[in-house]
């Protein structure tokens, strides 16, 4: 069904439109005449001064994984943030974990978790899906690099940027 | 099956009347009109002892007339009113009576559904997340249409034990086990080898296997196959990648003359695993560990990836123009009758169709195959090792494949034969050449997918593609006429071997026009008797039987009879 939009009819004063470059003006001289007299300051000397401190907490930058309180590494290579990625920018080798090692119990890790950072469009569906809560988007946006390969976040690059985070459900700790 | 028309009896099910031929299962009457009753234990190669409970349904029959009332009145139809049973009964083990009535849905049968699930998960681990079921396990289905989305069980879960070897192939999850004894019912029912079996009671009921043997049969990865969670799990498949990811293909077995049916599970272009597919003409629902495990080798470093050419000692990668060129000009220059071409039973029909052009062509005086013999083991592996040996027979018109190898290594010793074509055979280690035998040819053509002992002495070498990689039909055992479908891409520049041969002809002068596999399987059916008026579509994913061999597969032979004692449904 069409939708009927009514134009609001203007008086013969606002079809002149000057009053209202007028209001216009009033606003734009206002912070101009601020500015120059120094009353108010805008811009913002990147990267001497950064938003940092400023970030809301629901601010989505650079993925990364995290490990739990006795350090494991929270991940088990369930690849459901491969297949969830819309840009594919994950790729996960798994692999068994050795029965010598501490968490043989968890049997299974990455091998290799690579985010090709330049695919990220950091919607945060990793970490939406993450059945672990392993995989967390962090507040680093300034992602550079000289070449495609370091724009590619490995393993220890992800942990790097991830670190330890407590306080989250902790399934493996139980006597298995 | 008889030949005579089957005793059809009405039943009811879900309100509709449908006629099913009298003996049938409730499960499979139901499945056929589409009303899918969700089962865990119930498998049709195998017996139904009804332990799982999740095929429960309503069940009820015509009531029957207290002394001196009068039966029940049929309806116009002739049906009589179904009097419901207050107890749901198990469709799985109970087969199908006149009048009956079924109801897959409603209150009661639902009810069920959700008890019985709910009893299974209550030991259940959470363990989806690194379990390789997880995307194909029933539990996970079931548990998502009947399931509730948390345990109402307060007491901590029973622990049992963990990632335990069962056998060399196959590893053990036992609190992922939910007892449906598919497995236990398959080594003694199928693989004659009953080594598997519940110890303990209740809620602590393990799987284990019987003290000091193991699960170590050739046919043991198929409890992996029929187990519907993830208590069984394959080693060679574990943790390699989750089957969400997988391309599925359907192709065939090429391992021997049976000519399983499997399926190639691949993500790109690496093969992960194989699978067997259900032809109850060829394998059943099963498949051998040897031939399924046998794929590793397709993506090895030792793949040959492009044409070589010998210079001096050593071989220098060419282009295919420059090899093909430089095989054209050498045989050009040799007579047809000191040609010999070594062809392969591990070659499509397709491939040897254009094999025999080329033979033709050359006016080839020897063309041949190299045999391959081994133990029939009384299940699915045929003594014929080589997967189109009556291909072999029907297209090339050889009677005994193999026999003339003795002739043309004498033949090539004698200065005889002076050129050699071999096509996907490894000549040194699977047909008895030896290198001084080879060294003695003026010219020798190889192709194969991998780099060989005889690819080494050869002039030319071309990459061919490997069965995975290729499309074409092939002719089993019994001579069903079966699809080969490709599943992954061949790596680097390999081409199959029909193109091959293909371009050898072209090169050498020879006449074109073929542009597909499809092609030339249009010009063999023209050609060639056997398959006259089959077409490629025809063919499908199970086969066509094209002609007569008497050979018959045990495995199958047994089922029959345990189908027609009526000990499994089949």
């Amino acid at each position: 069904m069409a939708i009927v939009c009514e134009r609001p009819k203007l008086k013969w004063w606002e079809h002149l439109y000057l009053p209202a470059l007028a209001k216009g003006m009033r606003v734009t001289l206002g912070h101009f005449f601020k500015i120059v007299s120094g009353k108010k300051k805008v811009t913002m000397q990147y990267p001497e001064e950064k938003w940092d401190d400023h970030m809301p907490e629901h601010y989505r930058g650079a993925p990364a994984l995290v490990t739990d309180e006795q350090d494991r590494e929270r991940c088990v290579a369930c690849q459901l943030c491969e297949f969830i990625c819309p840009p594919r920018a994950i790729t996960i080798h798994p692999e068994e974990i050795p029965s010598d090692d501490k968490w043989a119990k968890v049997e299974k890790r990455p091998q290799s978790f690579d985010i090709d950072m330049i695919r990220c469009i950091y919607c945060g569906l990793c970490e939406e899906v993450c059945p672990e809560q392993a995989i967390f988007l962090r507040k680093d946006y300034a992602i550079t690099g000289t070449s495609r390969a370091e724009m590619v976040h490995d393993k220890s690059k992800l942990y790097e940027i991830g670190g330890k985070r407590v306080g989250l459900v902790n399934k493996w700790n139980e006597l298995k | 099956m008889s030949e005579e028309k089957p005793d059809l009896i009405d039943v009811q099910i879900n309100g509709e009347w449908h006629k099913f031929p009298k003996g049938t299962r409730m499960i499979e009457a139901c499945r056929a009109v589409g009303a899918d009753v969700p089962h865990y234990c119930y498998h049709p190669k195998l017996t139904s002892p009804g332990n799982c409970r999740m095929c429960l349904v309503e069940m009820g029959m015509p009531p029957r007339p207290r002394p001196g009332e009068d039966p029940p009145e049929p309806d116009e139809d002739g049906h009589l009113p179904i009097g419901w049973m207050p107890r749901p009964a198990i469709a799985c083990a109970n087969t199908i009576a006149p009048n009956m009535g079924i109801r897959t849905t409603g209150e009661l049968t639902e009810g069920c559904r959700k008890g019985v699930m709910e009893l299974l998960l209550a030991n259940h681990p959470l363990d989806c997340p690194i379990c390789d079921q997880a995307g194909e396990c029933t539990l996970q289905e079931y548990s998502v249409e009947h399931g509730k989305s948390e345990s109402r069980f307060r007491e901590r879960k029973v622990k049992k034990p963990k990632n335990v070897e069962v056998g060399p192939r196959i590893r053990l999850d036992d609190e992922r086990c939910i007892m449906c004894s598919r497995c236990i019912r398959f080594t003694d029912e199928i693989a004659d080898d009953p080594v598997l079996g519940f110890t303990d009671r209740g809620s602590h009921t393990v799987l284990t296997v019987y003290p000091g043997r193991e699960l170590a049969n050739n046919y043991s990865l198929n409890t992996v196959d029929i187990c519907p969670v993830g208590a069984l799990t394959s080693n060679d498949f574990r943790f390699q990648m989750r089957v969400w990811f997988m391309k599925e293909v359907k192709t065939i077995d090429t391992n021997c003359g049976t000519g399983c049916n499997i399926t190639v599970f691949s993500r790109q272009g690496k093969i992960y695993r194989i699978t067997p597919r259900q032809n109850n003409d060829v394998n059943s629902d099963w498949m051998p560990d040897s031939h399924r495990l046998n794929f590793h080798w397709i993506d090895s470093e030792a793949r040959l990836t492009e044409p070589l050419i010998k210079l001096g000692d050593s071989h220098k990668p060419a282009a295919w123009t420059e090899a093909i060129a430089l095989a054209s000009d050498k045989l050009n220059g040799i007579d047809g009758s000191e040609i010999a071409i070594i062809a392969s039973a591990r070659m499509t029909n397709e491939e040897l169709f254009m094999v025999d052009r080329l033979s033709k062509h050359l006016k080839v005086g020897h063309v041949d195959t190299v045999a391959r013999k081994g133990e029939n083991d009384g299940y699915l592996i045929s003594e014929d090792r080589n997967p189109n040996t009556n291909g072999v027979k029907l297209i090339l018109g050889l009677d005994d494949p193999g026999s003339q190898i003795e002739a043309i290594k004498e033949g090539i010793d004698q200065g005889r034969i002076k050129a050699l074509i071999s096509l996907q055979e490894n000549l040194i280690d699977d047909a008895g050449f030896t290198a001084e035998t080879l060294q003695k040819l003026d010219f020798f053509v190889h192709s194969y997918p991998l780099a060989n002992p005889t690819a080494d002495l050869a002039d030319v070498v071309l990459p061919g593609a490997c069965w995975a990689e290729k499309s074409g039909t092939m002719i089993n055992v019994t001579g069903r006429l079966q699809r080969l479908n490709e599943a992954v891409d061949a790596p680097g520049q390999t081409l199959t071997p029909w193109e091959i041969v293909r371009d050898l002809i072209q090169a050498t002068g020879g006449g074109n026009g073929i542009y597909s596999v499809t092609d030339i399987f249009n010009q063999l059916s023209a050609e060639v008797s056997e398959f006259d008026g089959i077409t490629w579509g025809q063919i499908g994913d199970l086969g066509v039987p094209l002609i007569e061999t008497g050979v018959t597969i045990p495995l199958l032979e047994r089922e029959k009879e345990r189908i027609a004692q009526g000990i499994i449904v089949g």
